[in-house]
């Protein structure tokens, strides 16, 4: 079996690994401490300016799960009233099909090249990837993804995929790479945001002016109406939805939204859940096509590629409900520490943790459910609070079980919960395992502390250091001083 | 195309714990939360949330709209100037700029060397700082306020509402609409906003009074 194309990186190491690596990078962290604690002081001064913010998160909450628990029928509703407005309706199962259908209508336009607006869905079906192969060039024109695809790089957010970089890099990757894409960054290029700003506005502008065709993500769509939304702050967006002739919408099936008076809850909780702002710059609505303004053309493509199989499963299928606001990222202490490249997956942090494993099975991602303390700031952030500790605690158990059945021998972690079940079930042999862990400690403790330990152990304690058991345990210490009073 | 079928048999099979007679309506969805943010005057929050988004906002009486338009074009310098059909002629001014309608429609070509455009708006939406265009007049198609490096949206006080959900209420969904709060912008780099990427660098706003008695000039 194969995982889907570009949701997952294969080659790359599992979390724990990745992660090593990404902790002995001094350079990345430091980035990653500034930006996002800028984010999450800047969210959390617009989310407490809302004294309603508790109950427009509980309406976020149930207007997904009223949508997920009837998605079929909201998906039908949607592809009549996109096709009553003149928009073409595609459907396809998985990244494969989604990528041989795009492939097909530009072919079809005739043209070489497409300007993209950033989108999840097309990075998670690797669609630049499949265009290439087909000889089209995709040009990614968010100017984090401009950074990402100049350097060759790998998105490591989901809002700022270029969020492990900062200016010194970025403006080193515009003077190298930007030359052979078309405009070349200008003279003297320094690293100021508002210059490196000011290179992408014009490096982009030439082919935003000569685009035929766009590709687009969409943030919301609506059922009744066929409206489909795209938010965003630098106004490539709406190059992308306005110029070309040509429009090319790839969307997951769980965007759908009911009515367009829905759009009230999300348009006020994911601009402060995500940038940290009252309103994006921009918010872009169409609804099929519009006789002189915009595309002629509009395609929108459905993609399951695993939501179905998430939706099966009734503790996870409440990820299907997540805005890409990326808040739970910027809350989340293992994101801050390792980035997002450590968790292998275009979704990383906390939701990429639950939603990764399921879009591709848990086989394809079994270290990532496990690439989190449980602490539960992601569960505090999430404006349609989805409960990602549960699903993350329920795919662990997945994962263990998916491991059981894949082993005819038990696992070290198995028998040593099997072990623990037995110690456990009466006092006396407690007692006689802890007087046992005490002397066997005493061997291996280091001040105080059990560290990295061979065999079966290992995988237990190359990640943490245990305390050495102390010289009297609780239980000794209470018959002592409290059972005779 | 079986392929539609693929997909709505799947879901269908993973909604199997959902009972067959459950209506979308037997979903609860708790809509306890305000219908605005807004205080009592809301023109002023707008002019201020609009203000926050680094785009400079003034504030006149009908009569003097057109003398306030002018004094920013000239300001800016402005020579070719976008006006979109159906702008209002009362508040359009005279001046030594050139005006391009948008009648027939101008190629890219012109529309990327003009300085400045000049719009009106469907609304504003108070709490959030908001303009919305909806292509109507005045407004004109999408493309004349994305190309200018200068866009200048002059807005009726009584076009302002609260806040998002009226907004949503009075706008028209089969219409292509563009939120616009504050001037293009990313924080892409090193999550420091930066005002100005591919849109209007520069975003000021006109707001005209209901009535001559309407408060006097005003500007952040």
């Amino acid at each position: 079996m194969t995982a889907p194309n570009g949701l997952v990186w294969l080659e790359t190491p599992a979390f724990p690994e990745a992660a090593r690596t990404a902790l002995a990078d001094t350079q990345l962290r430091r980035n990653l401490r500034h930006a996002t604690a800028t984010i999450r002081d800047k969210r959390l001064a617009v989310t407490t300016e809302l004294d309603d913010w508790e109950q427009l998160r509980q309406a976020g909450a149930d207007l997904k799960r009223r949508t997920l628990r009837h998605l079929d029928r909201y998906l039908e509703e949607l592809e009549a009233s996109v096709t009553k407005a003149g928009g073409i309706v595609h459907w396809a199962a998985d990244a494969a099909e989604a990528n041989r259908i795009v492939t097909a209508l530009v072919q079809a336009t005739g043209e070489r090249e497409v300007v993209k607006v950033k989108s999840m869905a097309t990075q998670e079906i690797g669609l630049n990837e499949a265009l290439a192969e087909a000889g089209i060039t995709a040009y990614e024109t968010d100017l984090a993804e401009l950074i990402v695809q100049l350097g060759q790089d790998r998105p490591s957010h989901i809002l700022v995929p270029a969020i492990h970089r900062n200016r010194a890099e970025i403006r080193e990757i515009f003077e190298r790479e930007m030359g052979h894409w078309g405009r070349p960054a200008p003279e003297g290029l320094t690293d100021d945001p508002r210059a490196l700003a000011e290179a992408a506005r014009l490096h982009l502008r030439e082919k935003f002016l000569r685009a035929k065709v766009a590709v687009s993500g969409a943030n919301f769509a609506i059922a009744d109406t066929g409206t489909v939304g795209v938010v965003e702050s630098e106004g490539n967006g709406r190059m992308c939805l306005t110029l070309p002739e040509t429009l090319i919408t790839v969307m997951g099936i769980e965007k759908v939204l009911p009515q367009w008076s829905d759009l009230e809850v999300f348009l006020q909780l994911l601009p402060r859940a995500s940038t940290g702002e009252r309103m994006n710059p921009y918010t872009s609505t169409w609804t099929g096509t519009t006789p002189g303004d915009g595309p002629s053309a509009f395609h929108l493509i459905l993609l399951d590629n695993g939501r179905t199989a998430t939706l099966a499963d009734t503790v996870g299928r409440q990820a299907l409900a997540c805005i890409r606001c990326s808040a739970c990222l910027n809350v989340c202490p293992v994101y801050e520490r390792t980035g997002g490249h450590a968790y292998g997956s275009v979704y990383p942090g906390p939701i990429g943790a639950v939603l990764t494993p399921q879009l591709v099975g848990v086989e394809h991602a079994a270290s990532l459910p496990f690439a989190s303390t449980l602490c539960g700031a992601c569960y505090d952030a999430c404006p349609v609070k989805i409960n990602i500790p549960e699903v993350l605690a329920h795919l662990r158990a997945e994962v263990v079980e998916a491991e059981r059945r894949s082993h005819t021998l038990p696992t070290p972690e198995a028998l040593a919960m099997k072990a623990a079940a037995g110690v456990l079930a009466t006092p006396r042999r407690l007692a006689a395992a802890q007087r046992a862990a005490r002397l066997g400690s005493a061997l291996v403790a280091r001040r105080g502390r059990i560290g990295h330990l061979p065999g079966p152990l290992h995988g237990w304690t190359d990640a943490r250091d245990t305390p050495q058991p102390p010289a009297e345990t609780f239980r000794t210490w209470w018959r002592k001083n409290r059972e005779q009073s | 195309m079986n392929i539609r079928q693929t997909v709505l048999d799947r879901i269908r099979a993973a909604l199997a714990d959902v009972p067959a007679d459950e209506t979308p309506q037997d979903v609860a969805v708790h809509r306890d939360y305000r219908r605005t943010h807004a205080g009592s005057d809301t023109v002023a929050l707008f002019a201020e949330r609009v203000a926050d988004y680094r785009a400079r906002v003034l504030r006149v009486s009908a009569a003097e709209a057109p003398d306030a338009i002018a004094a920013l074009l000239v300001e800016r310098a402005v020579r070719d100037l976008v006006v979109p059909p159906g702008f209002p002629g009362h508040l359009l001014p005279q001046g030594p700029w050139h005006s391009l309608a948008d009648e027939p429609p101008l190629p890219l070509s012109a529309l990327e060397a003009a300085d400045a455009v000049l719009t009106t708006a469907a609304l504003g939406i108070a709490v959030t700082g908001t303009l919305v265009l909806d292509t109507g007049p005045g407004q004109g198609r999408r493309v004349l306020s994305l190309l200018p490096d200068y866009h200048l949206c002059v807005i009726r006080e009584d076009q302002i509402v609260d806040d998002v959900p009226d907004a949503l209420a009075q706008l028209d969904p089969h219409r292509p609409l563009t939120f616009v709060s504050g001037p293009s912008a990313t924080s892409d780099i090193e999550l420091d906003r930066v005002e100005g990427v591919h849109g209007p660098r520069t975003l000021h706003v006109v707001i005209v009074a209901d009535s001559p008695t309407s408060p006097a000039p005003e500007n952040p």
